[in-house]
């Protein structure tokens, strides 16, 4: 994991400083709240709908034990116990009183974290894949990458006010699990013919009002290019970008209106000019970043126990099969840690949960953890030898629940609960329908559905990229719920189609089942997942069984 | 004009707590819907809220919110508002917590 070097912490301890300052200057009257609303801001702190809101970046979704520990105690001693963990690996207080900020914030930077550049129009948390450095198909870690790219992209003085917020996401696998084709830029690790590996270049993706998958911009970049042509492209995008309209304000708005070769061409001219002025610097620090990632030392032990308890234990054997990931090590395997037992608020962990991640981390996993994108905590080096002492801790804080990947896996955005831009509630409709599925005990047999929950337009909760997808309104002052069939957030990304008409609040939950149990009876057999059957049979079953008295009426 | 006036109060949050307030008759900021001054007339809707503006240092993000009287004094109307007045529907935090305790 990366340490701060003195300059690092010098400068986020400045930081704190002067937000400590700002925030006394608030309190005593001598700003006003439009002189300090974009203090704060750049400090990752927001005021929502009940309370102010502290957003903490997680870089690239990497903790160790002493951070999340750390998260564990802010939550205690300034928040209410938990904290909301988010879709761009982000952690989340939802209660913070302004006057304790300061103190939260140097808590956070005793162990090398810190809020800025998670609001504002800037380049914000780079995102990755949450199995980096363990996942069996990986060509290489791409945390080094994201390391850098975070390292020149804080306080970078270009691109404090781009025409809008600016969203970074890597991954060094092939199989994407960054969602990178609905980021600002995407890079994806590949190889060429010679083997080599670089990054398929993806630019202009992005959820929202108008969803759009990115394009590619260069489909093989030469590893070692990497930094120059990003800022190549952010540099572009600072002068081209629209500042007349918030709403076309965003890359994916740029790439569509001047067209993807005008952006390559303005693009690679920007990057001779960079790649020569960088002078390869970047690189001799990508190298000095790369040793703080070395691989763990991989202990070497029978791994046969795992098997025997595997074999003896239905309940260990249910969460095996759902919550491991074949690590590239064989001996060892990835642990998602489910953070969305059925009726709670996906993406929630109490403090005492996450002092057991914290100690499991430690005593197992060689001190790693992995926030992901799905609002899931990872463990992702666990020996299989200690695998049943890990699913026994994690049992007896509820954190053991087998759903990874099936219908209660929900990505739910904190929605109208909190947030003051959401239009309709998102996270009891994420609670109803994971305990609606566990009554019915269907979860298992439905098998892989991705739901995704979005209380307003911006998308937060990528409903857009859902295999079924979940967009909350307001209409005429009720809540009401759109549907979305067929989205995919892999590397095929596609943006699901709008089924019909929404649904009340007292419906969705009813709409969602007859739309699961109808897939159910559509599926060719237990094999086929309901996206392989969306994407085989098209749209229009699918609207039958959502839609019955349509049927019934266009029949008549 | 003031005939098709659908009533209002003006709310915000505080500035330290970031809790919701309500402006009463009596120039108070209340953290009680109920306690609100219920206004009637857009005149008197434009002081409200110019009164409300000028605390800059006491509360943040004044506006309007419809309203409705009631028995038990003026409830909010929009679904937003209601969960203002009352906090998240996921756990028993913000008022509706510390109303059980008074």
């Amino acid at each position: 994991m990366y340490k701060y070097n003195d300059f690092d912490s010098a400068f986020v301890a400045s930081r704190n400083a002067q937000f400590r300052s700002q925030v006394e200057r608030r309190v005593d009257g001598s700003l006003t709240e439009d002189e300090f609303k974009p203090l704060r801001l750049m400090n990752g702190l927001y005021l929502q709908l009940h309370a102010y809101m502290l957003r903490v970046a997680i870089p690239y979704g990497t903790l160790n034990g002493a951070r999340m520990r750390k998260l564990a105690e802010i939550a205690d001693r300034w928040d209410k116990g938990y904290g909301h963990f988010t879709t761009r690996q982000n952690i989340q207080y939802n209660w913070p009183i302004l006057s304790d900020v300061p103190d939260m914030l140097d808590a956070l930077a005793e162990v090398e974290m810190h809020a800025i550049q998670t609001s504002g129009n800037t380049i914000r948390n780079v995102t990755s894949d949450h199995f980096a450095g363990a996942a069996a198909d990986e060509i290489e870690d791409p945390r080094p990458v994201a390391e850098l790219l975070r390292q020149w992209s804080t306080d970078h003085p270009e691109f404090q006010f781009l025409p809008r917020k600016f969203k970074i996401a890597v991954t060094g696998s092939p199989n994407d699990r960054a969602v990178t084709k609905a980021h600002d830029i995407g890079l994806r690790m590949v190889r060429n013919d010679a083997g080599e590996p670089g990054f398929e270049v993806i630019v202009g993706g992005g959820l929202g009002r108008t969803p759009m998958v990115g394009k590619v911009l260069t489909p093989f970049l030469p590893k070692a290019d990497l930094l120059p042509y990003c800022e190549a492209i952010v540099s572009v995008y600072n002068l081209l970008g629209r500042r007349d309209n918030k709403y076309k304000a965003r890359i994916k708005i740029t790439v569509h209106e001047n067209g993807l070769d005008k952006i390559r061409e303005l693009v690679e001219a920007r990057f001779k000019t960079l790649r020569a002025e960088f002078a390869g610097n970047d690189q001799k620090l990508l190298a000095e970043i790369e040793e703080h990632f070395a691989a763990p030392a991989y202990k070497s032990a029978p791994a046969d126990a795992y098997q025997a308890y595997y074999d003896a234990d239905p309940v260990f054997r249910s969460w095996a099969d759902t919550n491991l990931d074949a690590h590239k090590n064989d001996d060892y395997a990835i642990v998602t840690v489910s953070i969305k037992a059925h009726g709670q608020t996906p993406g929630d962990a109490s403090s005492d949960q996450m002092r057991v991640m914290a100690d499991l981390a430690e005593q197992y996993g060689h001190d790693e953890l992995r926030i992901s994108h799905q609002q899931n905590v990872i463990l992702p080096h666990v020996h299989k030898s200690d695998l049943p002492a890990v699913h026994e801790a994690l049992k007896a804080v509820g954190l053991a629940t087998a759903n990874l990947g099936l219908i209660s896996d929900i990505i739910a955005c904190p929605g109208m609960d909190y947030c003051a831009l959401a239009t309709a509630r998102s996270i009891p409709v994420a609670q109803q329908i994971a305990i609606r599925f566990d009554e019915l005990k269907l979860e298992h047999d439905i098998g892989e559905l991705q739901i995704k929950i979005s209380g307003c337009i911006n998308a937060c909760g990528h409903h857009h990229v859902g295999h079924i997808g979940i967009l909350g309104l307001d209409r005429a002052g009720v809540e009401n719920y759109q549907i979305t069939l067929g989205g995919d957030a892999t590397e095929t990304a596609a943006i699901g189609e709008r089924a019909g008409p929404g649904f009340a609040y007292d419906e969705i939950v009813p709409a969602i089942e007859r739309l699961v149990l109808g897939y159910l009876d559509l599926r060719n057999d237990a094999e086929e997942t309901f996206i392989e059957a969306y994407q085989r049979l098209g749209a229009e079953p699918f609207k039958a069984v959502l839609y019955p008295d349509d049927r019934k009426r266009n029949a008549a | 004009m003031s005939r098709t006036f659908k009533p209002k109060v003006v709310t915000a949050n505080a500035l330290i707590e970031g809790d919701v307030v309500y402006l009463t008759a009596d120039d108070r900021w209340t953290r009680t819907h109920a306690e609100a001054e219920l206004i009637t007339t857009e005149e008197r809707a434009a002081i409200r809220l110019s009164f409300g503006e000028a605390q800059d240092g006491i509360v943040v993000g004044v506006y309007l919110a419809d309203a409705i009287a009631s028995e038990n004094g003026p409830q909010p109307i929009h679904f937003r508002e209601e969960f203002r007045a009352v906090g998240p529907s996921n756990y028993n935090h913000g008022k509706q917590a510390e109303q059980a305790n008074v």
